[in-house]
């Protein structure tokens, strides 16, 4: 099976239009595209709350806590469970296929 | 909180030679480390990636470091401590930033290039054009944040070192330029990262005794530390809690601050220095494990800086930093003297002058790299040159770098340039990241895109900040002082409303990228562009880490 498919992908182009790769390349844009506009979004939505609505991010919510503060320690916690939640998804989802089809490509033995 | 504290000026405080010996420590042992490294320095993947042999970890240390400049560590805590919040906003957007790094960029650029930016832009597109606008842009970058930096020196060398005179100070960057030429000649790239590792470990350790310290004098309890330092501000006051302070004045200056976040947020991911480290790592996996680490290190150091500006609010107080010499970059060191006295200062100082070291050489390196491999080996010998040939250009043209970069240091110490930084950045996002982002995603993307985009977002950035209020025509309502890099205030030839040139050039960029390759008739490189695209996902065919 294996011997068969290395003969078959020949090329960078043949490895492109395999549904392989195909499916590699699918998935990995479902996830970071998606991802990237959230993130970006929810930056923006803090950065323009910031900018223009004083009154709400000055409101107190505890002690000297403001929602300001609060919503930046968000983008804290949001930065870092993006991180998390890339890096264990691509260890598993990306890494494992990729793997195989540069061992494909290479022709080194799997 | 109590009577105003009695500070003398900040040159007066601390103790200079303590200073010195614990800075000097510092370059004793980097550059034993350095000499150490060098040993095996023999290729070209050596030299400008240090063999590819940094782990994950490692590369993410020294991400931290080159990317945690005096700006971020002085100028954050500084603002923070006198615009409160708005300060804080700068390091989320630096922060938030990595995340475009880390989702789109690290991998991809790793297992198609080998050591450049214009490695991956030329990959599918016309080569000479292509890497020579990217080498351009990569020049840009570079010597901007160069300058900053030095001119910074300058300044940083007043404040902790006691260096008043003129003479002296320019004598202090003509030592920190020799010091950074050496790392580069002799450490190359691995020495660097070496150098990087050390100063971020640091800075890291440094911030966070501070950190603690501060915490602890108000029993841990963050809402005391913000009340004690509104309480020391009387002029903020309860502004200093929440944003506005700096960027709420108008809707121009609201403006502003989105054209700078965006240009923070984008910018990052284009910085070429960053870019370069992705290569130092054997594979792709490690890539991601550097964007990782480094994620969870700048964010935690941007915590600690947090508390430190309020800290310093609350301690030091808004009217004795605005009276010493360095202002706002003043604020942690006088926090630092205030909690541990000359000891601590003398740490902290230290620490603030590595870091200057660290990220002058890391730019040093980063453009003596596409100088000699883009511009000398590719364009001008055409890849018809030995590794061997092309780092000896490398190292030539570090030497030329460091001695403009003194002569630029010296000549700009003391100008108001902070702005540096910040076009930076913007040309980051403008100039870099849109043709980064379309070679490595749209498939139609061509030649002429990529031109119109890099020359489109370096040439509007750097017009647009020319006619910026930042060069001439801004002056202190209050005062009448000139807040312009041309200080005479007579001179006034700005039209351009805004500091931060982001929110025209960037769109601008993209839309010129997508312009440009739509009214083109070049056809599209299949071959080159699925072997791009496979690569970049795969990583078959990427550079292998150096065995010795």
């Amino acid at each position: 099976m294996s011997d068969m498919r290395d003969r078959e992908l020949t090329t960078y182009r043949d490895v492109q239009l395999s549904p392989d790769f195909s499916e590699l390349r699918r998935r990995f844009r479902r996830f970071v595209f998606p991802m990237t506009a959230l993130f970006l979004v929810w930056y923006f939505v803090y950065v323009l709350l910031a900018d223009y609505a004083h009154g709400f991010m000055s409101t107190k919510v505890a002690g000297n806590i403001t929602v300001a503060l609060l919503f930046g320690l968000g983008q804290f916690v949001s930065t870092f469970a993006i991180t998390m939640i890339y890096v264990r998804w691509a260890d598993r989802r990306i890494d494992p296929d990729a793997e195989k089809l540069r061992h494909q490509i290479e022709g080194e033995p799997q | 909180m109590t009577a105003p504290l009695m500070l003398p000026l900040a040159t007066d405080i601390g103790n200079p030679t303590v200073n010195f010996v614990i800075f000097g420590l510092f370059v004793v042992a980097t550059l034993a480390i350095v000499f150490r490294a060098s040993r095996n320095n023999k290729t070209a993947a050596d030299f400008y990636a240090g063999g590819r042999s940094f782990t994950g970890p490692q590369n993410g240390i020294a991400i931290s470091g080159d990317y945690l400049s005096a700006a971020s560590f002085l100028g954050i805590a500084g603002a923070i401590a006198l615009n409160g919040y708005d300060g804080f906003l700068y390091s989320i957007g630096f922060l938030v930033a990595w995340l475009v790094a880390l989702l789109l960029v690290a991998e991809l650029l790793r297992n198609t290039g080998r050591f450049t930016m214009a490695d991956v832009l030329s990959f599918r597109l016309k080569q000479r054009p292509v890497r020579m606008a990217a080498a351009i842009s990569t020049l840009g970058v570079c010597f901007f944040y160069l300058l900053a930096q030095m001119a910074g020196a300058g300044g940083l060398v007043a404040l902790l070192l006691g260096v008043s005179g003129r003479t002296g100070q320019s004598l202090v960057i003509a030592v920190v330029g020799i010091l950074m030429i050496t790392y580069v000649l002799v450490g190359g790239m691995k020495g660097t990262t070496w150098v990087q590792i050390v100063k971020a470990v640091l800075l890291v350790i440094g911030a966070g005794i501070m950190t603690i310290w501060v915490l602890a004098k108000y029993t841990f309890n963050l809402s005391s530390l913000l009340g004690a330092a509104v309480d020391n501000s009387p002029a903020a006051g309860e502004k200093l809690l929440s944003p506005g302070l700096q960027y709420g004045a108008t809707g121009i200056t609201k403006l502003d601050f989105v054209s700078l976040a965006l240009a923070l947020v984008l910018g990052t991911a284009g910085l070429p220095h960053v870019l370069m480290r992705f290569y130092t790592v054997p594979d792709s996996k490690e890539a991601r494990r550097s964007v990782s680490w480094a994620i969870w290190i700048i964010g935690i150091f941007y915590l600690f800086t947090l508390v430190l500006g309020y800290g310093a609010a609350a301690i030091v107080g808004p009217d004795a930093i605005k009276a010493a010499p360095g202002k706002a970059n003043s604020a942690a060191p006088l926090l630092a003297f205030e909690l541990g006295g000359e000891v601590l200062l003398g740490v902290i100082s230290a620490v603030a002058f590595a870091t200057i070291l660290a990220v002058v050489a890391g730019l040093t390196i980063t453009a003596s790299t596409s100088f000699a491999h883009d511009i000398y080996g590719q364009i001008i010998k055409k890849g018809q040159i030995s590794g061997d040939g092309e780092v000896r250009v490398a190292r030539y043209t570090a030497v030329v770098i460091g001695i403009v970069a003194i002569i630029g240091g010296i000549f700009a110490n003391g100008q108001n340039i902070a702005f540096l930084v910040a076009l930076a950045f913007a040309v980051a996002a403008s100039a870099n990241l849109p043709t980064i982002l379309y070679s490595l995603f749209w498939r139609r993307f061509n030649t002429r895109g990529a031109l119109w985009s890099i020359y489109g977002g370096l040439s509007s950035t750097i017009i647009l900040i020319i006619f910026s209020p930042v060069v001439s025509g801004k002056v202190d309502a209050k005062t009448g002082k000139s807040l312009s890099m041309i200080t005479d205030t007579s001179i006034d030839f700005h039209w351009f409303p805004l500091d931060n040139p982001g929110i025209v050039s960037i769109p601008l960029a993209f839309l010129l990228g997508w312009l440009g390759t739509v009214t083109s008739k070049e056809q599209v490189d299949v071959d080159r562009f699925a072997e791009m695209e496979v690569r970049s996902l795969t990583g078959a065919g990427a550079e292998k880490a150096v065995q010795h």
